[in-house]
């Protein structure tokens, strides 16, 4: 086994708790009603393209994507469609969505729905480009950046290698994990396909330390597939983070304000590996995703396969409420949003629902900076959020700019380290926002 | 009933409370040292300070800034072992008060309270008392673990307080007769401030500090290793009337200032640059006051100086932006 990498700056350790990295995926099976939101990603909405009344089956078109950053959404279940109408999402927001009634589970003809693996990648890279934007993928790590975008290299620029983010390191998820365990040789192909695509012969599987069964189960695979490696990562947070990533597995740093591809690199998470390789040999769209549903209010955790729309609070029954509930989370617990509409569907970029108990939910009382240099040490963009803290409560924004807030990647390691319990990542994304208000 | 928030939603175990408990946890030996070789006084005069430190927080809290009181976090308990660490045992107790008076309503709370103060609470409190009191606070009584009720006082001078009147003349090997031996420097058998004296007991502290991650090593390390160098190389040159770097290193407030007070969080600069820049000014300001200046001691002072330059530090060093300039 190759060495262990990591980034070199900032991170934390914090408990784990991935108590559902050892249960097998489960089908979540069918709700009654399925509500799917025709913004699932960054930017644009999808144009509504069904009518109500309209009768759908699974992987039927529902909406279409409008402009280039945007993606289509595909229907999940078979059904009648009952409304179209802006409903609330996990956080309270309103949103377009597409409400169906299931019946029965009616699948569109030219999906393949057998077992078999696909090896040979016959797709020549323009129709995968072309297949990836008619299936909907985004990035389904948590950001939803539709994935065509990532594919096609702007002029100019180069791509010489591919890494998948198998980087879990938001507490509880498991839901990667699982993936990487169980469908092992799909993302191997995924990988494939998109090296296809860029015209490349390098990708690289990143999984922390804390994955042995997966990296186990990678390795197996990686054997038969020259080009494609397994990194194993050390177990730190945010290393799934992009430019964490890139850093851990090429050395090679993100300036401020560029992506990934600036240094030729193309990241893409695991299960959006794995999206794409369902779209490009199976013609399967983007309607199902892994959630795992944990937490320590929750009896049996579970990984389930879940229809896009399935409203968590189907899930939360199937696993069953311990104790009382003081908090759900869309996502982890580290970036995840806190949820108020227990009714809101899973979208593609549902990574987990978390049940916290009441007593476990904390409160923090916020007590006066120490100046102990917590923040400092562990930014893993060697941001001082103290200093950004001490503009934002002034209202001087523009200096908090100088100090580089907008290259602050919200991982949220300051707030979770300091003692002082200061909401200082509240006060960088306070910062961000009115910067980006200003342009 | 949900409850919403913004993330994340979990945090660490840490927070001011117990990085102070750890800090109080790290201070234990050498009080246990003071108390074991100076009796019931060391013991009152820190009760005293202590008290006397946690009272003035709480009443400047309650009565002068209209905030909740701060003393739950343990910092004004810090501070006033801090401040009785750096007294001679035998203090009138009115004396003790007023330094806690100065470390917690002049340094503490008029500069805005915990986090806002410019300079250490505990050595504000210590230099006042020492300009203030000059006779009282260089009374220096010999440890003496026998007579714990301090029935048989003697007084000595210190090992800087030998170096400092020493002849210009007298050779090295005459000095060193004068004296403590190492071991009794090291365990802290030697007259001196209360906290002072013991090396091994200052070093347990610093190892728990940073086992727990309360400090880095950044400054203590550059302190004293500024100030063992500087010492080193003035050894070989002065040649006479001054002792090796060792003695220098293990007497006087050195281990405790830069373990205890130098590492102040609130008093010490925020980057790693920048810490290593305010120890590299701690150790040469502390080797210039001990060698030129009229005070045999000059970690306090020396603390002091640089804490005033925090500020400045801290515009000038800032940590490396990810993405940017890499060496």
């Amino acid at each position: 086994m190759n060495k262990i990498k990591t980034f070199k700056i900032g991170g934390i350790h914090p408990n784990k708790y991935k108590i559902s990295s050892d249960i097998k995926i489960s089908d979540a099976g069918l709700p009654e009603t399925v509500i799917i939101p025709v913004r699932q990603h960054i930017g644009a909405p999808a144009k509504v393209l069904v009518q109500k009344g309209d009768k759908v089956k699974v992987g039927t078109l529902l909406a279409d994507l409008d402009g280039v950053v945007s993606a289509d959404v595909h229907s999940s279940v078979s059904g009648e469609v009952l409304k179209i109408e802006d409903q609330e999402v996990s956080n309270g927001y309103f949103e377009k969505m597409i409400t169906i009634r299931v019946e029965g589970d009616e699948w569109e003809e030219n999906i393949d729905r057998t077992p078999d693996i696909i090896r040979d990648i016959e797709a020549t890279p323009e129709e995968i480009v072309q297949i990836i934007r008619a299936s909907g993928i985004v990035g389904m790590g948590g950001a939803g950046f539709p994935t065509p975008i990532k594919v096609e290299i702007p002029e100019g620029k180069k791509a010489d290698c591919v890494i998948l983010n198998g980087i879990e390191c938001e507490p509880y998820l498991t839901a990667d994990d699982r993936l990487m365990q169980e469908y092992a040789e799909q993302i191997v192909i995924g990988a494939r396909i998109l090296n296809k695509a860029l015209g490349i012969q390098k990708a690289v599987i990143a999984v922390d330390e804390n994955k042995p069964a997966a990296i186990e189960a990678l390795q197996k695979v990686t054997r038969e597939y020259i080009g494609v490696n397994v990194q194993v990562c050390a177990t730190k947070y945010p290393q799934g983070a992009e430019k964490q990533l890139i850093e851990a597995v090429t050395g090679r740093e993100v300036p401020p304000g560029c992506l990934p591809i600036d240094v030729n690199c193309v990241v893409q998470n695991v299960g959006t590996a794995f999206a794409i390789y369902e779209a490009v040999q199976k013609h399967k769209p983007l309607f199902e995703r892994i959630v795992t549903v944990s937490g320590d209010g929750v009896k049996h955790p579970q990984n389930f396969r879940v229809r896009v729309g399935t409203p968590a609070s189907y899930l939360i029954d199937k696993v069953g409420k311990n104790g009382d509930i003081g908090k759900i989370i869309f996502g982890g617990p580290m970036m995840g949003l806190s949820g108020i509409n227990i009714d809101a569907p899973v979208t593609k970029t549902t990574s987990g629902i978390l049940l916290l108990r009441t007593e476990n939910v904390v409160v923090p009382e916020v007590s006066p900076c120490i100046r102990c240099g917590t923040c400092v040490e562990v930014c893993p963009q060697g941001l001082e959020p103290f200093a950004i803290t001490n503009f934002v409560r002034n209202g001087e924004y523009q200096e908090a700019k100088k100090i580089h807030v907008l290259d602050c990647i919200e991982c949220g390691c300051c707030a979770y380290s300091c003692p002082a319990r200061i909401p200082l990542l509240d006060y960088c994304k306070l910062a961000k926002y009115e910067i980006r208000k200003k342009k | 009933m949900l409850k919403v928030s913004t993330a994340p939603h979990i945090y660490s175990q840490t927070n001011t409370r117990t990085i102070m408990r750890d800090v109080i946890i790290a201070l234990a030996p050498a009080g246990l040292v003071a108390i074991i070789l100076f009796g019931l006084n060391a013991l009152v005069t820190i009760a005293t300070a202590v008290t006397g430190c946690v009272f003035f927080e709480y009443a400047t809290c309650r009565y002068w800034l209209k905030t909740r009181p701060s003393t739950s976090d343990l910092s004004a308990v810090v501070t006033g072992i801090l401040l009785a660490y750096n007294l001679p045992c035998n203090m009138p107790i009115w004396m003790i008060l007023i330094g806690c008076f100065v470390a917690i309503i002049i340094a503490k709370a008029a500069f805005g309270g915990i986090g806002k103060n410019v300079f250490n609470p505990a050595l504000a409190g210590r230099v006042f008392l020492f300009i203030s009191f000059p006779v009282q606070m260089t009374t220096w009584i010999n440890p003496n673990w026998k007579d714990f009720l301090n029935v048989d006082v003697t007084t000595s001078a210190t090992t800087l307080g030998i170096l400092k009147h020493a002849e210009p003349e007298t050779s090295f090997f005459e000095l060193a007769d004068k004296l403590p031996s190492y071991t009794d420097m090291f365990v802290g058998n030697i007259g001196g401030s209360m906290g002072e004296i013991s090396a091994l007991a200052l070093l347990l502290g610093l190892f728990w500090m940073l086992y727990r991650k309360v400090i880095s090593w950044h400054i203590p390390f550059y302190y004293i290793g500024t100030f063992a160098l500087l010492n080193t190389i003035f050894w070989f040159v002065a040649g006479k009337a001054t002792c090796e770097p060792l003695t220098q290193l293990l007497s006087g407030g050195l281990f405790l200032g830069a373990f205890f007070m130098a590492t102040d969080y609130t008093t010490s600069p925020m980057s790693k640059n920048g810490k290593i820049v305010f120890a590299i000014g701690c150790g040469v300001l502390t080797f210039v006051i001990r060698q030129y200046g009229s005070y045999p001691e000059g970690v306090s002072f020396a603390i002091l100086i640089m804490n005033a330059f925090v500020p400045l530090i801290d515009k000038a060093f800032h940590p490396r932006i990810f993405g940017t300039g890499r060496k």
